[in-house]
């Protein structure tokens, strides 16, 4: 199963990006060490091509940045936990034809990603998007 | 042919410690919350030795270790300096093979890099700093008869560097030789996937060093990077890898007003233009051979060769003889030295890789070579192995647009040298490009139309001592490898002096 998110993008009205249940499970554990957390798409390099995972406030975005979408991971509880899955415009413009899964796999290292010390990583899986712009 | 014996065999040249302390203030210190992490071999997938998991205490341990030894280091003649660094170059030549069977061990490469490339390569580039340091001249100009500027070099103080993974101990080095030069302090943070074979080096060279001018801590980004990129107590912080994390540091750079030089990676094209084929003769299978270089390190360089751009009338060609020169890649062993392609230093690595290779089949890319995970068989069926693979397809296809950082090339034709351009330069990135013609006025200016900070002409993945490195646009910031590096490592102070009596004349 995997969790869509809610659409963000003005104009759209199909989810850009989901999470898999280990994705979902492991980010709920990270909030509870980390507080509120954000995702921001890495590009190149080493670790990069990679979704990382910080604390909010952390990481700015900026107005060349692009919110892909917003996840809601609380379960039953009464407070809402929101996570947020930005990338930069200009890598946008080379992915927007593609939907993303963030997954889970067992690994060691990504940069300032909090999810390092836990012996995984995140992990972008990728699928073609449906139809073309501007899914209405 | 040589096949040096697995580490933790009894023939093996070098025997890992069980556990790795960090290297602070010129001697092993044991990480302060007791926490350790294991390090996987990727040659096996198997775990080989425990490595002191830093925090934030670790790292505030080494900057007072490296705030100790500063000033006194600063302070010492480029004479001395650039002998120490020519000492530790002599001590890496007489230790090659004990650390290319370490780096391979750490990183899973074949193991003939390190012994041709990584570790000659180390070795010059502190004698390139040791010499560059020496001829380092201060500037003075006369402003008028009484009055004259001078302009010194200092060092920065206490900087902090984080390295990569993909050449553990040559990344190491980029940053430390122009760091030690220029008279500073160092907090070195290895990657976490490879942290070991920098400490080996360590237990080669620490007694070179006074204690304190270089302090090597390892961990986890979150845990040990990020204290150090934010800390206001490093002068300069010096990054490779990838851009959100370069970004973030450069928002923690902000925070405390201080420069931070980035190396972030690239999507390199390699541009055939059709007078290539003009002979079947020595220079073509130069080029041939500069395709495959996409296989390099098993494409987990920064400057990977990785969109490989044909003139159409060369295309079908060109590119059958590519396939066929790739296919005969020797894949195996990373400590055999006849491997050519050894193992991705990481399982998630691994799974990126495949991940990538996905997403091409399903955004159409055709498949022409390799596309799947290498099973090596007896004890290397745990590591990380990749076929070497070829796709074709077009540069708006994500495997065209991102650093896969493994052995995959994405191949394209063009149509005209002003299409070879445009398609080169449509990327985000601009740290290297090749250009190969027989024409040198075409390689010349295709050179200097192709928007990236090293062209390779009619060669690839050279790295010597002494021309400059770094990227355009979302490439990076800074040049590491020439003497322009001390820059980023010096503070300018001006002295104004008068050499008047005569009094202003204002009040």
């Amino acid at each position: 199963m995997v969790y869509e998110s809610r659409v963000t993008i003005a104009g759209e009205s199909v989810s850009r990006v989901a999470l898999s249940d280990e994705a979902a499970a492991l980010l709920r554990r990270l909030w509870t060490i980390h507080g509120p957390l954000m995702f921001h798409q890495s590009g190149g390099c080493c670790d990069g091509s990679s979704p990382m995972c910080f604390p909010v406030g952390d990481f700015q975005t900026s107005s060349h940045d692009v919110l892909l979408g917003r996840f809601d991971l609380a379960e039953d509880g009464p407070d809402a936990m929101p996570i947020e899955f930005w990338m930069s415009r200009e890598q946008f413009d080379y992915w927007s034809h593609t939907h993303l899964t963030v997954d889970v796999v067992r690994g060691r290292g990504s940069g300032f990603s909090v999810e390092a010390p836990e012996g995984v990583r995140f992990l972008i899986r990728s699928r073609l998007m449906d139809s073309a712009m501007p899914f209405v | 042919m040589t096949v040096y014996a697995a580490p933790g065999t009894p023939e093996s040249i070098i025997t890992f410690k069980s556990r790795y302390d960090h290297w602070i203030g010129g001697e092993w210190v044991a990480p302060v919350k007791g926490m350790y992490f294991e390090d996987i071999t990727p040659v096996t997938g198997k775990p080989f030795a425990e490595v002191a998991r830093g925090t934030a205490e670790d790292i505030e341990a080494a900057l007072d270790a490296a705030h100790k030894a500063a000033p006194a280091w600063g302070r010492t003649s480029t004479t001395e300096r650039a002998s120490i660094l020519n000492a530790i170059a002599d001590v890496i030549d007489a230790n090659r093979e004990v650390l290319a069977v370490a780096e391979t061990w750490d990183n899973g490469k074949a193991i003939r890099e390190p012994l041709n490339a990584d570790l000659p390569l180390a070795a010059d580039h502190f004698r390139y700093f040791a010499s560059a340091i020496r001829a380092q001249d201060g500037d003075f100009q006369e402003m008028d008869g009484t009055m004259t500027a001078y302009q010194y070099h200092e060092p920065l103080g206490v900087v902090g560097q984080i390295i990569p993974w993909n050449f553990p101990i040559l990344m190491a080095v980029w940053k430390l030789a122009p760091a030690l030069a220029a008279g500073n302090a160092v907090v070195l943070k290895p990657a976490e996937q490879t942290p070991v074979s920098i400490l080996v080096l360590m237990e080669l060279i620490g007694d070179i060093l006074p204690p304190g001018v270089v302090n090597v801590v390892n961990g986890f980004g979150v845990e040990a990077g990020k204290p150090l990129a934010s800390s206001n107590r490093i002068r300069k912080i010096a990054f490779t890898g990838e851009t959100t994390t370069g970004r973030l540091i450069l928002q923690y750079a902000s925070a405390n007003i201080i420069p931070a030089t980035l190396e972030l990676g690239g999507k390199s094209p390699n541009v055939f233009f059709a007078d290539v084929a003009d002979k079947n003769d020595s220079f073509y299978d130069k080029a041939q051979e500069g395709f495959t270089l996409f296989a390099f390190n098993q494409g987990e360089v920064c400057t990977c060769p990785s969109r490989a751009l044909i003139e159409k009338p060369i295309y079908d060609s060109f590119l059958g003889d590519a396939i066929e020169r790739t296919r005969k890649a020797v894949q195996g062993n990373p400590l055999d030295t006849d491997t050519q392609v050894g193992a991705q230093a990481s399982n998630d690595q691994l799974e990126k890789i495949l991940s990538y290779i996905d997403i091409g089949t399903q955004e159409g890319a055709k498949l022409l070579l390799g596309g799947e995970r290498a099973d090596l068989g007896g004890e290397l069926s745990g590591g990380y192995y990749v076929q070497p693979t070829i796709f074709e397809g077009n540069n708006r296809m994500r495997l065209f647009q991102e650093e896969i950082f493994g052995p995959v090339v994405a191949v394209t034709s063009f149509d005209g040298y002003d299409d070879a351009i445009s398609i080169a330069n449509d990327t985000l990135y601009g740290l290297g490009a090749g250009v190969w013609s027989r024409n040198g006025n075409v390689a010349y200016r295709a050179g200097r139309d192709i928007q990236a900070g090293r062209v390779w002409v009619n060669n690839y993945h050279a790295y010597p001592a002494g021309a400059a490195f770094g990227g355009y646009k979302s490439s990076g910031i800074g040049r590491e490898n020439n003497k322009l590096a001390l820059s980023h490592y010096q503070q300018t102070k001006n002295l104004l002096v008068s050499y008047s009596e005569e009094p202003l004349g204002f009040f």
